[in-house]
């Protein structure tokens, strides 16, 4: 009888992706999962492969998961969340500002100008302006569109942002919590220069998303992945690489926020299609 | 009423954010507790409540918010998760900080690892391949090293390069010529450790820290006696190939044990000898005082190839049939050469002459004699005390190069 198999995609955001799927992969195929993945330059095609049944799995950002649940839905099916990391979990954004600026509460935005990720980040772009409006404020933007089809894994719109809030170019920027911090620390936004107005509810980020039903592959993926111990030498570099210190139980109840959004904006139909005006990856 | 999650540790953050530092407090308060412990953090950055948590998920450590109705400076419990101890779990030490007891045999991973240090589980197998401490070591090169680092000198304040002498020029010549000579061989000298250096494991840091201070001392004979060459003239004197064919085979030769043997053994003990004979007989207070000064560190050179020698020689009885055969190796390979570049050898006898008389011609020669005598006994000495007999001793000294190095 051969081997349980899976094929996963991933999206090649960083040259570490690599390093970190081949490490996994050696670790997996050790213990008796023929596990492989091949790598997408964005993450639409990554779903709707997944989607037509072409890779078993997809590590997908919360927007992409989003987009694979109508697809999958349209189409009859369904998908679900098998693992994600312990850091994709009650996550927050932030709107900041200048510590010398006059806004001292969200609704003293309105009318000004705020710099966001990506058009595809939820993290700096489609949560924060949702939680803006539903707020009932209204904002001029200003984008930087770094690494579109990434769904705002690449840092650098997040960072542009925050430096276009220094330069004062703009009176207040979004960004996820933990960058926030690592602006601060790394000198990108100076030490108490600036001040947060806002922050929104927690939501969760990636998860690994599968097709209904699971295969014998797929379930053995989830288990092992979930049995991955940051006291395992071996793939301990790689949970650095990757940002976790453990594979939890995949869940969906953190996406609320970010499908508000999405349908605020018409950044997805709700049967899956990309509906978003200026978006290319 | 207070509403305050319990905790095991309070920690007070006063106005420092998590920006400028405040993690290194919390981290110290997480540091005493179990997985589950819990640590209680106030503090009055604006920033706290975003930062607090951002930071922890990064860290595997759960978060407990109090009641929001709570108005003291509690901004949250951390509990703490174990991700800071898994990452230790299976560390060990990389042997002992200090000698003597070093490992027989360290293994490849401890690789770049501070002897001594917590070495966190995994990482690179580091390939040093001169990993025994049998081949290596040697117990007196913790203090060789520290008499090499202390006695390091400065080219452009040990040597008196600006006083006044004028030599005749046949002299001058002669000094040029033994110069050029002596840049060529430590060249050769510098490349062989340098070569070991980066081949040694780690773990014998001593050893390496020697051998760099080693080649660091190659560095500078080959500035002075360059300098000396030029001090004068504009040209370098002659380079035979026989002489460079002597030193290549001693460069060629990959065998920690053997290198040693033959550079530092046989060809720097005998630059002793060299060193000694041009200090004696220097025309000039340049030459003198860089002889002398290149001596004291070949001796130092020296000290320590026969110290890992005679070591590796007690644990190691077949050691003596490896080295017998390297100098028969080396021998036939310079077999059809001519060893000694003869305009050096003429250059000595010019310079232990001292002048142009017969009798001084008779004498320079007789003393260039005494020192060749002079390194083949001091060759057969150390032999001997490397364990060869002395009938055998004499033998073998008499297949070294005739390069001398």
């Amino acid at each position: 009888m051969p081997a349980p198999a899976v094929l996963m995609g991933a999206v090649a955001y960083d040259p570490k992706v690599v390093t970190i799927w081949e490490g996994f992969r050696a670790w997996l195929r050790g213990r008796g999962l023929d596990f492989d993945f091949v790598l997408y330059s964005h993450y639409e095609r990554q779903v709707e492969d997944l989607v037509a049944g072409r890779i078993d799995a997809a590590w997908n950002s919360p927007l992409a998961w989003l987009r694979a649940e109508r697809l999958a839905a349209a189409t009859g099916g369904a998908v679900s969340a098998l693992t994600m990391r312990d850091t994709d979990r009650d996550l927050t954004s932030v709107v900041v500002v200048r510590a010398d600026s006059p806004v001292r509460r969200v609704e003293d935005l309105a009318g000004m100008t705020v710099a966001v990720g990506a058009v595809d980040s939820p993290q700096a772009t489609l949560i924060p302006l949702g939680y803006l409006a539903a707020a009932g404020v209204e904002v001029g933007i200003r984008r930087f569109d770094v690494g579109v089809g990434l769904h705002g894994d690449h840092i650098g719109g997040e960072r542009d942002a925050a430096r276009a809030l220094v330069a004062k170019e703009v009176d207040a920027a979004c960004m996820i919590d933990a960058n926030h911090l690592a602006f601060v620390q790394e000198g990108t936004l100076p030490s108490e220069g600036t001040r947060i107005v806002a922050q929104t509810a927690p939501y969760d980020h990636c998860n690994m998303t599968i097709r209904e039903p699971a295969s014998a592959g797929v379930k053995l993926f989830g288990e092992l992945l979930r049995g991955m111990s940051y006291a395992d030498p071996q793939v301990r570099p790689l949970l650095d690489l990757e940002g976790l210190t453990a594979w939890e139980e995949g869940r969906t109840i953190g996406y609320h926020a970010l499908a508000s959004a999405v349908d605020a904006v018409g950044f997805y139909a709700a049967d899956g299609r990309v509906t978003a005006e200026d978006y290319q990856p | 009423m207070s509403t305050a999650p319990a905790a095991d540790v309070e920690v007070q953050l006063g106005a420092l954010g998590f920006g400028r530092g405040a993690y290194l407090l919390v981290q110290r308060a997480l540091a005493g507790l179990p997985p589950g412990g819990r640590v209680a953090v106030s503090g009055r950055d604006p920033a706290l409540r975003v930062h607090l948590p951002a930071w922890c998920r990064s860290r595997g450590h759960r978060v407990e918010w109090p009641d929001p109705a709570d108005r003291t400076d509690l901004v949250a419990v951390i509990v703490r998760g174990s991700a800071d101890d898994e990452r230790w779990f299976g560390a060990e030490r990389a042997g002992p900080a200090l000698p003597p007891a070093l490992s027989s045999r360290p293994p490849s991973r401890w690789g770049l690892g501070a002897r001594g240090a917590l070495l966190e589980a995994g990482g690179p197998e580091a390939r040093f391949d001169l990993d025994e401490r049998d081949l290596v070591w040697a117990d007196v090169a913790p203090k060789l090293y520290a008499q090499a680092a202390a006695r390091q000198w400065d080219p452009e304040t040990a040597v008196p390069w600006h006083d006044a002498f004028t030599l005749p020029a046949d002299v001058e010549a002669a000094v040029v010529q033994v110069m050029t000579y002596l840049v060529e061989n430590e060249q050769a000298a510098l490349v062989v450790p340098a070569r070991f250096v980066g081949r040694i494991h780690p773990h014998f840091r001593e050893v390496v820290q020697l051998l760099a201070v080693q080649v660091a001392d190659e560095a500078r004979h080959m500035a002075v006696f360059s300098r000396r060459a030029l001090l004068r003239g504009t040209e370098l004197g002659t380079s035979s190939a026989g002489g460079r064919q002597s030193l290549f085979t001693l460069v060629a030769e990959s065998d920690f044990a053997l290198a040693s043997f033959l550079l530092s053994v046989l060809g720097e003990g005998s630059f002793v000898d060299l060193l000694s004979f041009l200090e004696q007989n220097a025309p000039d207070p340049v030459t003198r005082r860089i002889c002398w000064l290149a001596m004291q560190d070949e001796r130092r050179h020296v000290v320590f190839g026969m110290a890992h020698l005679e070591h590796q020689a007690a644990v190691d009885p077949s050691l003596r049939d490896r080295l017998r055969a390297a100098i028969h190796r080396r021998h036939d390979a310079l077999t059809n050469t001519a060893g000694l570049n003869a305009d050096v050898f003429d250059a000595l006898v010019v310079l232990a002459a001292g002048g142009w008389n017969p009798d001084d011609v008779a004498a320079g020669y007789d003393r260039v004699q005494e020192l060749q005598n002079a390194m083949d006994q001091g060759r057969q000495r150390r032999l001997v005390r490397l364990g060869f007999r002395s009938d055998e001793a004499a033998a073998l000294s008499a297949l070294h190069t005739r390069n001398f190095m």
